[in-house]
């Protein structure tokens, strides 16, 4: 498929699920996967990021849109795709030669497997310290980036693994 | 000159993404403030319009629910009609008719299409806006009790700051003794409000009903809210009572507007004294 095509139709089905679906779940009360971060994850590396970076920051926004949030979805979406590049170059020793042919489903697990926990673990830190907003109830935050990455994590893994068999 | 375009051109990504950075903070701070949220919220016409064809689908699941909700509230108003005409009969034959009449609150419905209440600033979507009359600081509640206050309207649709939003913050009273205090919120369990600078003359015991206490222009008096759940015993600064609301608030389908048709009046009178 046509790789812009492929992607625009994620970033809308990504929006969707997280709105409609996901947004919903609150298991136990709390705890909420957030897998729309799955789109910073898998956009290609490309040379010129300024698209990249914009997308990452619209993808944020309408979900604050939709949850009434102001901008905290937005802004830890945009930090974690601005420092993605960071942890490519750490977790995987790719250098700009080789970003057009580097695929994230390509990569041995356990190298992608430290590249996804460190980023969502990144955004939902960042995501429930805004959204808490103080430094009261400060264990709060810590426990809800635990219980809610796990959450991200095990979603994300059964989606790659559903998707990669098909192929 | 020539160091500048060479800056720019080294560092032109991260330029870009603390740009970006930027607006998104300037958002979040907007959304703390009451009166200031009004970029980013969830009234908008597109996002309103998705989440009211999404809860079209999903409001047939609470029907039977629904409808017991209106059963039981349709009972109580007529026992309280039934009431109503003893104790006018009991009482005199002259009623004086401007009094009979005087009406300050109407009445209007709506249905939530959004509803919140994990997060600390929570707030909920419903179905009416300005071209029903809704305007901004009404109160919003069912027959079980309050459920927020109006913040940010549409042409059809507005937001409503739910009581679980740690900005807000109410009028509330004990029922039984009329010592008032302000409602508020701590962020952590959706079922538990807390009730703040209650008196320390006032006599407040597990399982005392908590009502709106009519002090402030927006919400009637004598609204339910939950009872006393625990009762803070030491001398601390703040007198913290928790309160266990009526409502389950994960739990919401329709709800009362309530317009004050005195608020111009009683906000001009007010301004006037502070003058």
């Amino acid at each position: 498929m046509n790789k812009t095509i492929f992607f625009g139709l994620l970033f809308v089905f990504m929006i969707l699920i997280q709105v409609f679906i996901l947004n919903n779940i609150l298991f136990l009360g709390y705890v909420n996967p957030y897998m729309y971060i799955m789109f910073i994850f898998l956009y290609p590396l490309n040379k010129n990021r300024f698209v990249f970076l914009f997308l990452a920051f619209l993808l944020g926004l309408i979900i604050d849109f939709f949850s009434d949030s102001g901008g905290i979805h937005a802004f830890s979406t945009l930090f974690i795709a601005y420092i993605r590049l960071f942890f490519v170059r750490v977790y995987f020793n790719k250098f700009e030669v080789d970003f057009p042919f580097f695929r994230l489903n390509l990569e041995p697990f356990g190298k992608r497997f430290n590249y996804v926990v460190t980023l969502t673990v990144i955004h939902h830190f960042i995501l429930f310290s805004f959204a808490n907003f103080s430094f009261q109830n400060f264990s709060n935050v810590l426990t809800n980036t635990i219980y809610s990455s796990i959450f991200t994590l095990i979603l994300y893994f059964l989606v790659t693994f559903i998707f990669s068999k098909k192929q | 000159m020539q160091q500048l375009i060479y800056f720019l051109q080294k560092f032109k990504y991260f330029l870009f993404f603390m740009l970006l950075q930027l607006i998104a903070l300037a958002l979040i701070f907007n959304n703390l403030n009451f009166h200031r949220s009004k970029y980013v919220n969830s009234a908008n016409s597109l996002t309103g319009g998705m989440y009211n064809k999404v809860s079209n689908i999903s409001e047939y699941f609470s029907l039977k629910h629904t409808n017991n909700i209106l059963l039981e509230e349709n009972t109580r108003l007529r026992n309280l009609l039934q009431q109503k005409d003893i104790s006018i009969l009991n009482i005199d034959s002259t009623v004086i008719d401007t009094l009979k009449y005087f009406q300050k609150f109407t009445f209007s419905n709506a249905r939530i299409i959004n509803n919140n209440y994990a997060k600390e600033f929570n707030f909920l979507t419903i179905d009416k806006g300005e071209k029903d009359g809704v305007q901004k600081e009404m109160a919003v509640i069912n027959s079980l009790g309050i459920i927020g206050i109006t913040d940010n309207t549409s042409k059809r649709y507005a937001r409503v700051q739910s009581i679980l939003n740690k900005n807000s913050n109410l009028n509330a009273r004990l029922k039984n003794s009329q010592y008032f205090g302000s409602l508020k919120w701590n962020g952590l369990d959706y079922n538990i409000v807390q009730l703040i600078d209650i008196p320390r003359q006032a006599t407040v015991r597990v399982g005392d009903t908590i009502e709106t206490g009519g002090k402030s222009t927006i919400f009637p008096e004598g609204i339910l809210i939950g009872t006393v759940s625990s009762v803070n015993k030491n001398n601390a600064v703040e007198n913290i009572i928790n309160v266990k609301l009526f409502n389950d608030m994960s739990n919401l389908g329709k709800v009362y507007i309530v317009k004050n048709l005195h608020k111009e009046e009683i906000k001009n009178l007010e301004n006037l004294v502070n003058e």
